[in-house]
């Protein structure tokens, strides 16, 4: 964790006594910390292969905002959901999927979990209730509600997590959504990862007022929390979470948060913030070292555990490379699957005609 | 057989597929208790309950993409755009996340929705609320468009839309909402992409959709009556998928073409068909493919205007006069 040594404030506002955090057991809590670590490496590791012209199109790193996904997907049960925006990674991780899968999937493999169809900003592995992985800014945040709505539908104790990002804020489709949810009174809870940048815009430069108390203009509940701390992310959605999946109350929530890298890796990050905000968030808030801090002084790790976490997340993010690598690209032929159902179940096609064209 | 209108048609197809599958649900502005803007949903709402017929606000992007995300759980929404032309304003959830969703995810995810409602001009409501979008939705491949002519097309049409796994676009006309049709009575379901030649003939092909078959089969009646002329009717019902073979074998039978639709010529329906009838039917033309569309420009309002905008019979015969020349 060479990047990672310096000392942090750890987790000085008791969040670890809240009831959800003093339920974790030893072996959950190093499950947590070793899944906000793989996440940092798997960005790492995807980003040197950015770099070294494996992966096209865009890459949204997560760095320093995995105590957000980790923290929130972890308070999940089987009957709950996630869909996020573009900046996906750490939630596709969070939710379980195979780092092979996705690091196949951001080369453009056959191997990716989308078959390579979808790229860095569409991770979708409906198994795991995780709905994507989407492109459009606030696109994602309709549908959310209408996984919700399904799981209301049915009669389903089960909630939905529609995460964007604070740049999404400002768009049509989320306060039409929230109208909806609220309304609805739909099983959903809207998390703001506010990395403080839609892009190269600061909030004070994008965001009128307050991004959660928006909700107070549809009566929703709405909260705010830290989100460098996971124990802090944890104690504070563990509320809003059981209240959607309990009583089918929606809520919006933002998480504050920090993004080392730039909006994507197209960003030359040099317009918009000083180099010394960045280090400072390094220094002071890193989500990895706090908790990392936290596990150590409760004795759940120590520094000899803790390498050896990192040393193996390390040796998973290479080996999904060297398997994203080794994968074959998509054939021609599978540009048309994947478009139509009917197309690729044709014993269950009752349409006739043409369906693609020349 | 008994007459039933294509507004009627369209509800008895709703409500056979509401009580087949209680998975479908009805919603979209005014669906339930104002019993629907053009009544087609009219007593839905007292016969299946506020669950199943669902009342939205005027919000499309919202319950659109809402609809898109049930339905990717097994949900099977039919939403109801009042009209057609609104669905620019859920364009993203429409041609973005239904069409690509099921791709994105390399085939994990499909979305069994269909979105109808109506879509055509000719109802002196300008610009704005004429649109014709189905060449543009059919250019998203993701996506299935279908475009009834008749009650009888409608409700089979309909009810195979609503059990097809792929999301299904499906686009009424408010000028036929009121035309009587026969329809029977027992269960039919009319596969999608499968054309109707709705009249027999041996002179020329015209090919339409929508009400433009209706235009057409009057203008071939007095084609017939009027000129000796025998035109054949080719109704695609549905635009994508599109039933190439039936074109085709009434180009190889008749040998001149018209194309007429409501939309606009630039990149319409038309355009693709008369690529694909040169490319697989070249030698059997003997004349150029001839088209009518709307006059190129926004839907004008003024009332008598907008009828001369529009195809109707006269400028079929009179194409289809030209055409035999």
């Amino acid at each position: 964790m060479a990047d990672d040594n310096t000392s942090t404030s750890s987790t000085a506002k008791g969040y670890s006594n809240s009831p959800v955090n003093e339920a974790l057991s030893a072996e959950e809590k190093t499950r947590l910390f070793r899944t906000m670590l793989l996440i940092r490496r798997f960005e790492e590791r995807s980003l040197r292969a950015y770099q070294a012209k494996k992966i096209g199109g865009f890459l949204h790193l997560y760095n320093g905002q995995e105590a957000v996904a980790v923290g929130c997907c972890s308070l999940l049960g089987d009957n709950d959901h996630v869909i996020t925006a573009y900046r996906d990674h750490g939630h596709a991780i969070a939710m379980g999927m195979d780092i092979k899968a996705l690091m196949a999937e951001l080369y453009g493999k056959a191997t990716g979990c989308s078959k390579g169809k979808g790229g860095s900003m569409h991770f979708f592995d409906p198994a795991r209730n995780f709905w994507g992985g989407h492109g459009i800014v606030g696109g994602q945040v309709p549908l959310g509600a209408g996984i919700a709505y399904a799981l209301k539908y049915r009669g389903i104790a089960g909630a939905c997590l529609a995460f964007m990002g604070d740049g999404a804020v400002n768009q049509g489709s989320v306060h039409e959504t929230y109208n909806l949810a609220a309304l609805w009174q739909l099983p959903v809870v809207f998390v703001i990862e506010n990395n403080g940048y839609s892009m190269g815009t600061s909030q004070a430069r994008s965001s009128a007022g307050e991004l959660s108390k928006r909700a107070e203009g549809y009566d929703m509940d709405w909260g705010i929390c830290g989100g460098h701390d996971i124990y802090e992310v944890r104690a504070c959605m563990a509320k809003f979470v059981a209240q959607a999946r309990d009583r089918s109350k929606p809520a919006i929530v933002e998480i504050d948060t920090y993004r080392y890298r730039g909006h994507s890796v197209a960003d030359p990050d040099n317009t918009y913030r000083t180099k010394a905000e960045v280090e400072e968030y390094r220094r002071s808030k890193d989500p990895i070292q706090i908790f990392r801090n936290a596990l150590l002084a409760e004795g759940v790790l120590d520094e000899i555990g803790a390498t050896a976490i990192d040393a193996a997340v390390r040796a998973e993010a290479e080996a999904a490379a060297e398997f994203a690598e080794a994968s074959p690209f998509p054939a021609v032929a599978d540009i048309t699957k994947d478009v139509y159902w009917e197309e690729d179940n044709p014993s269950e096609k009752q349409s006739r005609g043409r369906i693609f064209f020349g | 057989m008994p007459l039933l209108s294509y507004r009627e048609a369209i509800r008895h197809a709703l409500a056979e597929e509401l009580q087949r599958d209680p998975n479908v649900v009805v919603m979209g502005e005014e669906v339930g208790q104002f019993n629907g803007a053009y009544k087609v949903t009219e007593g839905l709402l007292e016969k299946f309950g506020p669950k199943r017929i669902v009342d939205t606000p005027i919000s499309e992007a919202g319950f659109v993409g809402l609809g898109i995300g049930a339905s990717m759980l097994g949900i099977r929404p039919v939403i109801e755009l009042m009209f057609w032309s609104f669905y620019a304003v859920a364009f993203d959830q429409i041609l973005n996340n239904a069409a690509n969703i099921r791709y994105m995810s390399g085939g994990q995810i499909h979305c069994p929705l269909v979105i109808r409602g109506p879509g055509n001009g000719g109802t002196n409501v300008g610009a704005t609320h004429s649109h014709t979008p189905e060449a543009i939705c059919a250019s998203h491949p993701g996506v299935k468009v279908v475009c009834p002519a008749t009650a009888y097309d409608a409700k089979g049409l309909l009810k195979s839309a609503i059990r097809d796994n792929d999301p299904v676009l499906f686009m009424e006309n408010t000028l036929l909402y009121g035309e009587k049709w026969e329809v029977p009575t027992e269960e039919y379901l009319i596969p999608l992409g499968l054309a109707d030649v709705k009249r027999p003939g041996t002179d020329l092909t015209i090919i339409a959709h929508g009400r433009a078959v209706v235009s057409s089969l009057a203008a071939a009646h007095t084609l017939e009556q009027d000129h000796g002329i025998s035109a054949e009717v080719v109704d695609l019902r549905s635009i994508r998928p599109l039933d190439e073979e039936t074109v085709l074998a009434s180009v190889r039978k008749t040998h001149r073409v018209l194309l007429v639709e409501e939309g606009k010529p630039f990149c319409g329906v038309g355009a693709q068909l008369a690529f694909m009838i040169q490319e697989a039917a070249f030698d059997d033309l003997d004349a150029p493919i001839r088209r009518i569309n709307s006059i190129d420009a926004p839907a004008i309002y003024s009332p008598p205007l907008e009828a001369q905008q529009l195809p109707d019979a006269g400028k079929i015969i009179q194409a289809a006069i030209e055409l035999l020349r």
